[in-house]
Parts: structure tokens; sequence; C-alpha cells
């Protein structure tokens, strides 16, 4: 199961790191969504993966009984899934403003900051 | 030493700061007779350090100090012998007269206060660095000294020319610096002593060490910087763009005698090699002709001055190289008497340009009875400049040509020099003291007439005991030459030099000496108009080197910039991920490190069909030709991570990952819909190929290192304490619920932190509308 798992993930960084050297920030967008998915899964494969059985204990007992799934990687991907949403949320707006007061999704568009050919800085003292 | 003398010192090392810190609030309320006052914090220092002149006459040093890193052996400890007190009485005597003539000579100016600041702050520091033991502590004051000098001479900071000399002056000598700090490392790990009292001690260990020549170098880049040796020179006349006592004080009487003071200091230890008694005199030598020579050219008093200064300094370092006896004494003798004539000389430059409204030479003449107060201090200064008994400066040139007695290859050339030298600085000498007050009355700017007490107290006190100290030739000798000539020789020395004119070789040389100098003299104006126009001739020169090398690092920088920083984004992209596509494989492939071949994976058939629909999702995302398909697809392949989780035990994160997704999906729609965005790829092909084989060697190289950590064997230490402990500890069945909210609860706070700051910033980003007009929007702020 580990080995599928890992080929998956490998493909989910291949295809989000693909997105994310688009030019059109649509585009780098989604492949940062895949790109939270991949690093999810690469942690919840390092985990280790140990079918179905929930870590949960079972009633009348103090510990888990037999062979469950890690709990570690779980509670820390939860952790993950959420940051990684208000991130995107984030640049999902940020886009958004920025096509809205630019007019262009091309990142090599946006060049406020940034200006082309600003010449030398003074020379002087 | 007894506890309460320490504490005093270390008080004395304070105490200029501290005056410093109260500077600006006593000139608010006293005006410019906060001098007053403010002198009274150098006097003190020259009272508390009289009271050693007994104990180190006869022989002996004064340490002290306190513990400051005892983990690397630095201290902050004082050494005080005969060089440090003679300096140390130099900087605080001469110290105390400057505060009182800022006191006149910035009176009614509007940041007066800060001056006092800065040049008490400048005394503190210079005092520290010649009283220190430790490197560590010389280092930092030296470099304190290199940034209050920058102060000093930006003081003016509104004209572009004080900006420049200031920066000028703080590259170089804080280039220097560094070398100097390079230096006395190589000296602590040469022999082991990161003190000045500890490497005094240890004889021949540094010359014998293998790096000897490195540490030479290294502290000699320290040394020529700070003290303007050619090719050095140029930051010294420039920073005469600072206000006069500046000059007065810094660049003529203290800071730029640091450099002499460093190499007089290692003399002991660095000196009596061939190659110290090479490139000392070599360069001292040359500076001393460069500097009289262009001396020779200036029309500015203050500028006259400054070239003088720098001759001075190299006749320093030729004296201080030639290693003998004599020499040193002479050096001694020669550094005592600069500091008092020159910064007396420099006080009336100021004077005059205060009180006449010019420097220039050519437009002043015949102030002698309109202020005959400062040419009585002028003349006086002028004839221990020029060499000319009774005056201290007199003992210092007997002994220079005496020096010069010494049986060598090079001798008949450097006794050329010095007299050429010599005859140059006593002309200038003469032509600050002379030229403005003899002759006819010139028009002059301002009505000059007599500056008030504050104005002439500094000049006519450093004159009078010029002259004072030379006729008790065996007193100052007893306490003060001799102490130091010892502390530099590294060796009981007496000076026997007094005003009585004895029959001898260097007598004939001080007759030749002045004979010139009066004839130069007399032809003062040609010789000025021959050297502009040798100058002129030669065109290029270090100051315009320096403004040449600034200019093309800031081309560099921009060029650097250019190429780095180029404001495209897709180039960041890729470099970065070519980088970590390079750190994941290197360590694999250098190390071997790579995974071993994995058996075919056993899954069952629904397992299957979730990574099919998985991969149909990004695939689709990476095709989608409208957005609309862009968006669904990234939903299915959120859609199958929650499903994977779900099949693996998981169930937790499959209900929040299928919740974000939906979210996910719902609110890209609403802002898609909004947008005319395009979703599809516009790359070329060879781009595009470009962009894959980066994303292929990413995904290949994470996959395998994720093969590889899953093949070594689990540690699962911490699952099995949450395993353990969850119920008996924390009450919860669900392991990763307890987790989440109990083991970790700090780090979910954390998280709903996070979310909540996004909310927020997300919420400012949609309210804020700035005009078009205006840059982008503020992001968060």
């Amino acid at each position: 199961m580990e080995t599928a798992l890992t080929g998956l993930v490998g493909l989910f960084y291949a295809v989000s790191i693909y997105m994310m050297l688009s030019k059109h920030i649509i585009r780098v967008l989604l492949g940062i969504a895949i790109f939270g998915n991949a690093v999810n899964m690469t942690i919840f494969t390092a985990g280790r993966v140990l079918r179905e059985v929930p870590p949960i204990i079972a009633e009348g007992r103090t510990a888990l009984d037999g062979v469950t799934a890690n709990p570690l990687p779980q509670a820390l991907i939860l952790t993950a899934i959420v940051i990684s949403f208000s991130f995107f949320a984030f640049l999902l707006v940020l886009a958004y403003r920025a096509y809205q007061e630019l007019g262009t999704d091309n990142t090599d568009e946006m060049r406020i900051a940034e200006p082309e050919g600003e010449g030398l800085p003074p020379l002087g003292y | 030493m007894a506890d309460g003398s320490q504490s005093v010192t270390f008080l004395a090392l304070i105490l200029p700061f501290l005056a410093a810190a109260i500077a600006p609030a006593l000139t608010r309320v006293f005006k410019h007779n906060a001098a007053w006052v403010l002198a009274l914090a150098p006097l003190f220092l020259v009272v508390h350090f009289f009271g050693y002149l007994g104990d180190v006459a006869d022989g002996r040093t004064v340490t002290g100090g306190y513990s400051w890193i005892p983990s690397l052996g630095v201290d902050f400890a004082w050494f005080i012998d005969g060089l440090s007190l003679t300096f140390a009485l130099l900087i605080s005597g001469i110290g105390t007269l400057i505060v009182l003539y800022a006191g006149g000579y910035l009176k009614g100016h509007e940041q007066q206060g800060r001056f006092f600041s800065f040049i008490l702050m400048f005394m503190g520091a210079m005092q520290g660095l010649v009283l220190s033991d430790s490197f560590m502590m010389l280092f930092v004051f030296w470099e304190l000294t290199s940034i209050t000098s920058f102060l000093l001479i930006g003081f003016d900071h509104a004209r572009e020319a004080s900006r420049r000399a200031a920066i000028q002056a703080l590259v170089v000598t804080g280039l220097g610096g560094l070398s100097l700090l390079a230096g006395l490392l190589v000296i602590w790990a040469a022999t082991g002593q990161g003190t000045l009292s500890g490497l005094l001690a240890t004889g021949d260990a540094l010359r014998a060490a293998p790096f000897y020549l490195l540490a030479l170098v290294l502290v000699l880049g320290g040394a020529f910087t700070k003290s303007a040796q050619f090719p050095f020179h140029f930051w010294l006349p420039n920073a005469m763009e600072a206000p006069t006592p500046v000059s007065a004080y810094l660049h003529s009487a203290t800071m730029v005698k640091a450099g002499v003071y460093l190499l007089m200091r290692l003399n002991p230890v660095l000196g009596e090699t061939v190659w110290w008694e090479t490139i000392l005199p070599v360069f001292g030598g040359t500076t001393l002709i460069v500097g009289t020579l262009l001396a020779i050219r200036q029309t500015d008093l203050k500028l006259m001055l400054a070239y003088t200064t720098v001759a001075s300094l190299g006749l320093l370092v030729m004296l201080t190289g030639f290693g003998s006896e004599i020499a040193i004494e002479a050096a001694v003798l020669y550094l005592v008497a600069h500091s008092m004539f020159k910064g007396a000389l420099f006080m009336v430059a100021g004077l005059i340009d205060h009180e006449a409204g010019t420097r220039d030479v050519r437009r002043l003449g015949g102030l002698r009875s309109a202020m005959p107060i400062t040419f009585a201090a002028a003349l006086l200064a002028a004839l221990s400049m020029g060499g000319l008994p009774p005056f201290f400066g007199f003992l210092a040139k007997e002994e220079i040509y005496a020096a010069l007695n010494f049986s060598g290859g090079w001798n008949g050339v450097f006794t050329v020099v010095a007299i050429v030298g010599n005859a140059l600085m006593l002309v200038i000498g003469f032509a600050v003291a002379l030229k403005p007050f003899l002759g006819a009355a010139v028009e002059t700017p301002k009505h000059a007439h007599e500056g008030p007490v504050l104005l002439w107290l500094g000049p006519l006190t450093l004159a009078v005991v010029g002259l004072v100290a030379a006729v008790f030739s065996g007193v100052s000798h007893h306490y003060v030459s001799e102490p130091m000539a010892a502390a530099v020789a590294g060796a009981p020395v007496e000076i026997y030099i007094s005003v009585v004119p004895h029959a001898s070789l260097a007598l004939l040389l001080s007759l030749v000496t002045i004979a010139l100098g009066i004839a130069i003299y007399l032809l003062l104006d040609r010789a000025r108009d021959a050297m502009a126009g040798v100058l002129a001739a030669i065109g290029w020169g270090p100051d315009r080197g320096f403004d040449q090398v600034i200019r093309g690092l800031i081309r560099l920088a921009d060029a650097v910039t250019g190429v780095i920083q180029n404001g495209r984004l897709e180039v960041y992209m890729v470099v970065t991920f070519v980088m970590i596509a390079i750190a994941v494989w290197t360590p694999m492939l250098v190390f071997d490190e790579l995974p071993s071949m994995p058996s075919v994976p056993d899954l069952t058939f629904y397992e299957w069909t979730v990574f099919a629909i998985a991969i149909i999702g990004l695939g689709a995302v990476v095709y989608a030709a409208d957005r609309l398909t862009a968006i669904v697809s990234l939903g299915i392949q959120g859609f199958a991570v929650a499903l994977l989780f779900l099949l693996l035990g998981a169930p937790d994160l499959s209900f929040t990952q299928f919740m974000v997704e939906t979210l996910s999906v719902v609110i890209l729609a609403l802002v898609m819909t909004r947008l005319r965005l395009h979703p599809s790829d516009h790359r070329p092909t060879p781009e595009k190929l470009l962009d894959m084989t980066i994303a292929g060697a990413c995904g290949l190289g994470f996959a395998l290192l994720l093969l590889k950590v899953t093949q070594i064997p689990f540690d699962a230490t911490l699952s099995e304490f949450f395993s353990t402990y969850s119920y008996v500890i924390a009450h919860g069945r669900n392991i990763v619920n307890v987790i989440i909210v109990d083991f970790r609860g700090l780090d979910t706070l954390g998280e709903i932190a996070v979310v909540m700051i996004t909310g927020l910033a997300i919420l400012a980003l949609i309210r804020i509308r700035v005009p078009r007009t205006s840059k982008q929007p503020e992001a968060a702020s």
C-alpha cells in the first residue's frame, strides 16, 4: 500500500509543481491547492499505513488493542488541512484583488513593485 | 592596585560617554556656556591621569579591569604605561581645550548640543583605545573612533561634500579596522595572547611565528588607513569638511595618531625585522614627501595644515620603522610636539575663519593688530612646527636628525627626505601663522577683531605648553618622553636633548632645513603654481579613484540585482524548484541512498479505483480547457484524497477533507465566475517541456525519498505514548481528537489564530479600495 501511495504522492507533487511554474496566477493557485494535498499525503505515508482500523480505544479498555492506524500523523494532517485551506482562501482573494487592480492574471505583467528599466540608483553621496 | 583607584579609572573611561549623554540637555539650558561645564569631564581625566605620572616614570605599569566575556577569555581591562599615559594626557588635555573652543566656535548653532555629544563620545572612544589591554576592547574602541569621526565629519550633513567626506573616511578607516581585527586575531592565534600586556611579555614569539608577515601586513592595513599613509591619505584632507574643532582634535592631534600608537605599541613584538624596517620607512617617507608637496599646492589654511598632518604622520611612521632607540625618541618627541602645535594651528585657522570670514590665505593679511592674542598663539605654534629653539618642536627635530645619523644604505635618501619634508613643513607653518597676520591689511569678508576667550584660550594654552615643556625639558623628559619611549622601545631609555643648541651634525642639518624653508617661503606663490601644474598633469589620484570604486560598486550591485531580483515570478519559481530537485536528488545519489525496488502493491479493486479517480482528477486539472472543468477536476482529486483517508483508517481526516474541498470548490467557482481568467495552459511547447522536466524531477525525487523512508524501520515510540496515555491521562477514546485538543492543544489554538487572522486579512483585502492611481492594495495591513 505504501508503495502505491508514494507513487501517487510523486504524481501529486509533479502536477502541482508544473501548475505553479505557470505564468497564470489562477493555475498557480490550483497548483498550491494540490500541493497541500501532496504534503498531507506525504506525512500520512511516512507514518506508515496499517489499513482500515481507526485509532479509537474500545469501550471498557484503556489502550488500543491490536493493530490500528497511526494517530500522530492524522493529528498533524488535521491541523495542516485547515491551515492550507486558509492559506488557499487568502491567496485566492489576493489574486482576485490583484486582478481587479492590475487587470491582468499574468505574473510577468505585475510589475508595480519592481518596474522594468528603472535605471541606476543615484551615484552621488 | 587598590580597588578605589580601579573604580576611578573605570569611571574615567566612561565619563566622556556620560558627559555626551547629558550634553544636549545641558546645551539647551546654558547655550554655548555649557562648554565650561562639559570641559570638567576631560579636566577630571587630566587630573586623574596626572596622578599616575610618578608611578609610570619609575617604570611601573598600571593595570586593572573587570571580567567581560570570561568564556572567551576577554576582559574589560586597561593597561597604562608611558605610551598610553602620554596619549591619555594628550587626549584629555587637548580635549578639555577643544570642548571650550567648540563652545565659542559653534556659538548659536542650533545643533551645538549634538556636536558636544559627538565630540565627547569620540573622546571616550579614543581614551578607551589607548588604554585598552584586551584586543577585543582595542578593536571595539578603534571602530568607535571611526564611527564618531564619521558623525563629526558629516556634522554639516546638508552639504554633499560633507556627506562624501564622512562616507569616505568611514569606508577607508572601517576597512582598515577590519584588517586590524584580522591581524589581531592572527596574533592571538599565533601567540595565544589576547591582551597587549600579555603579548608584550612574549618577546620574540611573534617574530618567530610562521604567520608573522601576515599579521604584520594586516596590522599595517589598520594602522596605515587610520594614520592616512600614502596611498590611503586622501580621506584626511577631505575630512576638513568637518567643523574646525573636529579638524584640530580628531584629524591632527589624536585620532589619526591611533595608527602610530598601534605601531609604537606593537614595536617591541613586531618590530626589529627586515620587513618592519623596510615597509615602515618607505611608506612613511613617501607619505612625508607627498604630504608636504600637496600642502604647498593648497590655499585654504585648513587644507594646508591637513596635508602637513599627513606628512607628519608619515614622518612618525618612518621614524618608528627605523627601529633604533634614538629614532624612537625622536618619534616620541615629535608626536607630542605635533599634537600641540598642530592642534593650536588648526584652532588658529578656525579662529581666523570665524572672525575674518575666509580661510583663503591669499585673501588674508595684516590681522596682527586686530587679533594680537591669536597672532601670538599662531607665532608660538609655528615656531615649534618650524623646529626653532626654544620650542618643543626643536627638540623633536634635533632628535630626528640625530636619528638619521645611523649606518645603512638608505641613510642618505632618508636624510634628504627628512630635510625636504621638514623644510616644507616649516614653510606651511609660517604661511599659516604669518601670512594672515603680516603685511598690509587686506579687505576680508567680515570685519576682523579678536575672538572671545573661549576661542583663543585653546590655541594659546597649547602653544605656551609647547614652550614651557621645552624650556623645562628635564622635567618633561622624565615624566613624559622617557617613559613613553621606553614603552615603545621595550627597554628603559634616557633622553638628554635640551633647548640649548649644541654643535653637532644634527644642528647643521637643522640650519640647512631652516635656510631651505625660508627660501621656499619667500617663493611660496611660485611653488604653489608649479605644484598645481604638476598635479593637473597627473590628473588622477586616489581621491578620484575612490569615487570610481564607489560608482563601480553601485553599478555592480544594480547589475547583480537585475539578474537575481528581476521581478519575474516564473524565474523565482524555476530557480526554487530546480534547487529543491537538486537538494532531494544529490544526497540519494551521492550517498547511495536510493530505495530498493519495491514489490508490486497488493491492493483491492476499490482501492485501485480511488487511485484511478485521483489520477484522472489531476490530469483533468492540467488539461482543462475552461475554468469550470478545472475547478471541478480540482474537487475530484480532493475527494479522491478524502476517500483514501476514509479507506486507510482516518475518518476524521476524511470528513475534514470533504468539507474543505467542498468549500474550496464553492469559493473558487464564486470568484472565478467574476473574473475573465483563463485556466488553460498558454505556455509554448519548449517551456512546457522544461517545466515538465523540473516538475517530474521534483515529483520523482519526493516519491523516491518517501519510498526510502517507508523502507527503513518504523519508530513507534510517540504513537505508543499517545495510545498508552490517551485514555489514562486525557480521558478520551478517539486518540486523534485527544492529541488535537489536549496533548497539542496550544498548537490547535495557534491554528485557530491563523485561521482568524487569515479571515481578517481577507476581509481587509476585500474592503480596502484604493484609488486607481496608487499602487497595489496593501495586504492585511
